[in-house]
């Protein structure tokens, strides 16, 4: 028997949260009966949304408490503005005094809206504040990365803050943009139209086998709620140390050593002690993850 | 304003400050004591090697000076743009070094940054944003994106961004702007060691630049609608 599938990356914002979280038990904070459009969208006369793109309230995940916040990458590319990114602090730190379980951070956002550009970026420098405060006090962050947005710009950033992330093989994790790269750089530097490269630079098989993910996930609701109660079920919030942040220094510092040559995912995963690299994009999740668990660590 | 003079106007008592790379690291005096003083220089596009120098940089002054304050000097054109780049995960070298600096806080070391020419986006975020205050220089640049560009990814007209740049800090290029948003504390009209000296007195941890860019005018809602979700009666 199959059980029909979810897929997350197609998805609203809203439907994934309904799928993730045991049925009937979302609250939603700050709904859109109760809020009010962005007024800085409305002065360039584009169309506004009540939750400014993006959901955040509690529900049950497993049958444990969680605060969750999710960004809908259909409006306006998920990238944050002032009232988007406000809300998102504000559940950040209703978290600190909370403790639920988990904040689940559904990231689905290009990073800074320009519309809004300065709000925006100063927004989320507050979130990647509120990130750091909600798991020093001992609440994990876990971020879920799927989308059809990925986690770009500032939130890339954001996404690298939090707990840990699990990630779907359509899932993309990065700084700049491809297509921004392209722009500054030239075609030779990142052909964005080549979407396959695109993939093995900042997809998520590419950085769930560098190590820059917890896990890599089926696009399928189902399968990222089973992975996130998994890996709830695991963590301990360990809070920051120096200790901690000095084992990341080295191997931050020995990774840019080996591979700073490098430009295309191929190459890294030979590097990592993959048989067949040019085979990776093609495999099925399970077939990576065991890849993945074979390797030389 | 080129390092040296500014180094010397910041710190008449004394510095001891090398560049290497882009990448400012070394020590100064102030009336508020010793202080490491790291950054970047010449308008950096900030890439892997510079984040982890700055980033083992503030490691060691945690481990070696225990609450000896910070000083970032701040001049980057944002991060790095480059296929190779990301694919070592540049924003994850970007999020490890503001660990390392929210680490130092939560340490008790106080810090400030203060942007001597450029803040751009990303290379902002990661480091002088970071600080518990931000400060600039009259002459600096700061933004996301200048208005032509942000015209042309948008698709709305230039001369309309800059009638609007003028009455809305909210997208506006500069340092007033954030200023009056909340992210920059103040503005020098130039170096000065007895600001400096206030500035590092005043500093602490907590984030008050919602709460700044209300009282300042130029953000009416983001601390508003921050307290509603942070408080709002469980449904």
């Amino acid at each position: 028997m199959s059980i029909p599938r979810h897929s997350y990356f197609e998805a609203t914002a809203r439907r994934r949260l309904a799928g993730l979280l045991d049925a009937g038990s979302f609250r939603e904070i700050l709904p859109p009966a109760e809020s009010t459009p962005s007024p800085h969208l409305a002065s360039l006369d584009l169309p506004g949304a009540f939750d400014d793109g993006v959901i955040v309230g509690s529900g049950r995940l497993a049958g444990k408490p969680v605060l969750v916040i999710s960004q809908e990458g259909q409006f306006m590319g998920g990238a944050v503005g002032e009232i988007h990114g406000a809300k998102i602090v504000g559940l950040l730190r209703r978290a600190v005094a909370e403790k639920p379980a988990a904040v689940l951070f559904l990231i689905d956002s290009g990073g800074v809206r320009l519309h809004e550009a300065n709000a925006g970026l100063i927004a989320i420098s507050e979130i990647m504040r509120a990130v750091l405060a909600t798991r020093a006090a001992g609440v994990p962050v876990l971020a879920l990365v799927g989308g059809s947005c990925g986690a770009f710009g500032g939130m890339g950033i954001v996404a690298k803050l939090c707990s840990a992330i699990l990630i779907s093989e359509e899932g993309r994790l990065a700084l700049s943009g491809p297509e921004v790269i392209e722009t500054v750089a030239g075609v030779e530097e990142f052909d964005a139209k080549d979407r396959a490269l695109v993939w093995r630079v900042t997809g998520g098989k590419h950085r769930y086998l560098m190590g820059d993910c917890a896990a890599l996930v089926e696009d399928d609701i189902a399968s990222f709620a089973a992975a996130a109660g998994a890996w709830l079920a695991g963590q301990q919030e360990a809070g920051p140390s120096l200790a901690a942040l000095r084992a990341t220094q080295t191997q931050l510092e020995n990774r840019v050593a080996a591979y700073a040559a490098y430009r295309d995912g191929l190459q890294v995963w030979a590097a990592l002690g993959v048989q067949n690299p040019e085979s990776v994009p093609l495999l099925d999740r399970d077939s990576l993850v065991a890849i993945k668990e074979g390797l030389p660590t | 304003m080129s390092l040296t003079p500014l180094l010397d106007t910041l710190f008449p008592q004394g510095h001891r400050v090398q560049v290497a790379g882009q990448v400012i690291t070394g020590e100064a005096t102030t009336a508020e004591g010793a202080v490491a003083v790291l950054g970047t220089t010449d308008a950096a596009a900030i890439d892997h090697r510079m984040a982890l120098a700055l980033a083992g940089f503030v490691l060691d002054t945690v481990e070696r000076y225990p609450g000896r304050p910070l000083v970032f000097l701040v001049d980057t054109s944002g991060q790095a743009l480059s296929r190779s780049q990301e694919l070592l995960c540049l924003n994850g070298s970007l999020a490890h070094l503001a660990q390392c600096v929210d680490l130092a806080r939560r340490q008790g070391h106080r810090s400030l940054s203060l942007v001597t020419a450029n803040a751009v986006s990303g290379g902002f975020l990661s480091f002088g944003l970071m600080a518990d205050r931000a400060y600039a220089l009259a002459e600096a640049q700061v933004r996301v994106m200048d208005l032509r560009a942000m015209a042309r990814v948008t698709k709305i007209d230039h001369e309309r961004l800059l009638r609007l740049a003028e009455v809305s800090p909210i997208f506006a290029p500069g340092a007033e702007s954030y200023r009056r948003m909340g992210a920059i504390e103040a503005i020098w009209a130039e170096p000065d060691a007895g600001l400096l000296s206030a500035a590092l007195a005043e500093a602490d941890a907590s984030d008050r630049r919602m709460a700044e860019g209300r009282s300042r005018g130029g953000r009416q809602l983001a601390e508003v609608v921050a307290h509603t979700v942070e408080m709002a009666v469980a449904a």
